[in-house]
């Protein structure tokens, strides 16, 4: 079995296209050689999308490292939503989408026929900007995936319910009402059992699209704060607009941009997020972060 | 206050006015609101009223438990209970056929079908719904009459079942289009999220969008049950019209609103025969207002637990 860094590392894909800044290989490497076993890193080489004719993104390539927080920023319609749809097939649901490039993860083709999107899907569970639990009792909505999977057993499911949702941080709120309705939880608690929803197939990697921005500061700290505990076990892809946000939770930032309408976006720079935010390399980074468009 | 003083005079006589147009509009909108009730009552009332003779004379349970109906003979007999019955073999049959097709159908125009698909077959129901139900039983005499009779191997072709599938076919157009509003009003996140989980469009419309949109689709099927139940025309040619108690849905029957159809052009005005008719059109519109306040309160207590 090789290392995921191996394949992915910037020595066997090609990074040609457009100035992308990697991140340095020694930069992981600390982290990577703790845990050769880490899964759950993305590999993006030259991805493009398009819905019909319009062509929305071009040319990105980036390195998703395992059980780190990467951050996707940039203006509205630059992607990011589509880019993220791309690491889960779910951009197959809408039809007319054409996806060209790579994408793997842990060394895999995730597009190509071999994937499964099904079984992609429950290694790689997202969470959407308005949290939509499914019209049914707390216990059900996490135990949905599992069931999926096929896990039949009361005692096996109880225990993932009750572990998914220690993970998302809502278990102390809800042990006693796991038959409640989920309609009857707050905002932000069904945000959070969203996220529990998500971690009970077991995935790899968890996406977020805007998870706090249909939330209260209050609800939002807390998703926050579950992020950063879930970040030692599963990769975590999150777009958002709050750029004080990114800077707190993430490990990795990565800007994107469509500079007209008549081109599509692309990656403008990837990097960690300190240095992101303190001393980027691009000009339009910098006034990105410091608010001046987008 | 900000107006100048000049143009006081002229605004407060504006406000006058307006306000008298308002109650105006509002009398005529609260009048118009109680009107359903007004006339619903009405209708009741009307019919208790003509059907005053009949539980005089014949009695209401004897009428409503009698199975001899020979209104004409002397005196007549007039028990209800064979109409009734025919009446429900006919729903029964047809709610069987309506309910798994359109539904089905409700599903894959909602689920499965890209946009042109949808289209036609939304124009395509709403024509459905259009055609006359002396069409209906048009085919039905041509076509199903003699396909019931081999197929079952009757003595004649004229019975419930007939009737009931001709009456099942024309409730589809309304379980399609209400159901097909029901899994449409369905949130296509609850369904991005399902999807998101591993799950493929069919266990996703099985497992989250059918039970989410379940509310609907029972008020769908009431409102196909409502339509079947007072349908007369399709079933007056269909049925046979024999009014006796029948033994299975494979014989002739006669409905409540085909006896009141084939016999009110017949009856003298005022006299018992003319007043029955009136009962019988009492215990249709009973078991109708019934079905729909059950419909309205199973509605009512699903709409308090799924509200979001
Ligand atoms: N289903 C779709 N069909 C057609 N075009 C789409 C679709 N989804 C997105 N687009 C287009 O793709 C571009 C990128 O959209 P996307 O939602 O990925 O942007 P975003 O960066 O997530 O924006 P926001 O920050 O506002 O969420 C936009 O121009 C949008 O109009
Ligand atoms: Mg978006």
């Amino acid at each position: 079995m090789v290392s995921p860094l191996l394949v992915t590392g910037d020595g066997t894909l090609s990074y040609g296209a457009g100035s992308v800044t990697l991140p340095r290989a020694d930069a992981r490497e600390g982290a990577a050689s703790k845990a050769a076993d880490l899964q759950g890193s993305f590999s993006l080489a030259d991805v493009s999308v398009a819905y019909g004719r319009d062509r929305v993104i071009e040319g990105v390539s980036m390195y998703i490292p395992p059980r780190a927080v990467t951050a996707l920023i940039g203006p509205s319609g630059c992607g990011k939503s589509t880019l993220l749809r791309c690491l889960n097939r779910m951009n197959d649901e809408l039809g007319n989408v054409h996806v060209g490039g790579t994408i793997t993860l842990d060394g895999a083709d995730i597009m190509g026929r071999a994937m499964d999107p099904v079984e992609l899907r429950m290694r790689v569970g997202q969470v959407f900007q308005r949290p939509n639990p499914f019209p049914m009792t707390i216990w059900d909505n996490v135990a949905y995936g599992p069931r999926t999977q096929g896990i039949r057993k009361r005692s096996e499911l109880d225990e993932l319910v009750e572990e998914s949702l220690k993970g998302a941080a809502l278990w102390a709120e809800v042990k006693n009402n796991l038959k409640k309705h989920a309609f009857e939880l707050s905002g932000g608690q069904q945000q959070r059992l969203c996220i529990a929803r998500a971690l009970a197939t077991k995935p790899e990697v968890i996406l977020m699209d805007e998870p706090a921005s249909a939330l209260d500061p209050i609800s939002t700290q807390q998703i926050e704060d579950t992020i950063a505990q879930l970040k030692d076990s599963v990769t975590i892809v999150i777009v958002t607009h709050n750029m004080q946000q990114a800077a707190r939770i993430s490990d990795q930032t990565a800007f994107m941009l469509r500079e007209s309408l008549d081109e599509p976006a692309h990656l403008v720079e990837m990097d960690e997020t300190r240095k992101m935010f303190t001393n980027p390399d691009d000009a339009r980074t910098e006034s990105y972060i410091t608010g001046r468009f987008g | 206050m900000t107006t100048p003083p000049t143009h006081s005079g002229r605004r407060l006589g504006r406000t006058t006015t307006r306000r008298a147009a308002e109650a105006v509009v509002r009398a005529i909108i609260y009048l118009c609101g109680w009107m359903a009730i007004i006339i619903l009552a009405a209708i009741a009332v009307f019919l208790m009223w003509n059907s005053f003779r009949a539980v005089n004379e014949a009695g209401l349970f004897t009428m409503l438990s009698g199975t001899a109906w020979y209104p004409t003979s002397s005196p007549g007999k007039f028990g209800m209970l064979p109409l009734i019955v025919g009446s429900l073999y006919v729903t029964g049959v047809a709610l069987v056929v309506c309910v798994p097709v359109g539904v089905a159908a409700a599903v894959f125009i909602s689920e499965f079908s890209g946009r042109l698909v949808k289209e036609v077959m939304k124009s395509i129901i709403e024509f459905m719904a259009a055609v006359p139900s002396v069409v209906y039983g048009l085919i039905g005499v041509a076509v199903l009459i003699p396909f019931v009779k081999d197929a079952f191997s009757l003595m004649s072709g004229m019975t419930a079942v007939t009737g009931g599938i001709v009456l099942g076919i024309m409730s589809i157009p309304t379980v399609i289009s209400i159901s097909e509003d029901a899994l449409h009003a369905v949130p296509e996140e609850l369904r991005q999220g399902s999807a998101a989980l591993g799950n493929t469009r069919w266990q996703t419309t099985f497992k989250v969008t059918l039970p989410a949109a379940s509310s609907g689709i029972f008020a769908a099927v009431m409102l196909g049950l409502g339509r079947a139940i007072g349908e007369t025309m399709a079933v007056l040619m269909l049925t046979g019209n024999a009014a006796v108690m029948p033994a299975s849905v494979f014989e002739s029957v006669r409905t409540m609103t085909g006896t009141i159809a084939a016999e009110m052009g017949e009856v003298v005005q005022g006299g018992l025969h003319y007043s029955v008719l009136f009962a019988v059109g009492l215990v249709l519109f009973t078991i109708t207002f019934g079905i729909n306040l059950v419909a309205d309160l199973v509605l009512e207590r699903q709409r308090k637990r799924w509200r979001r």
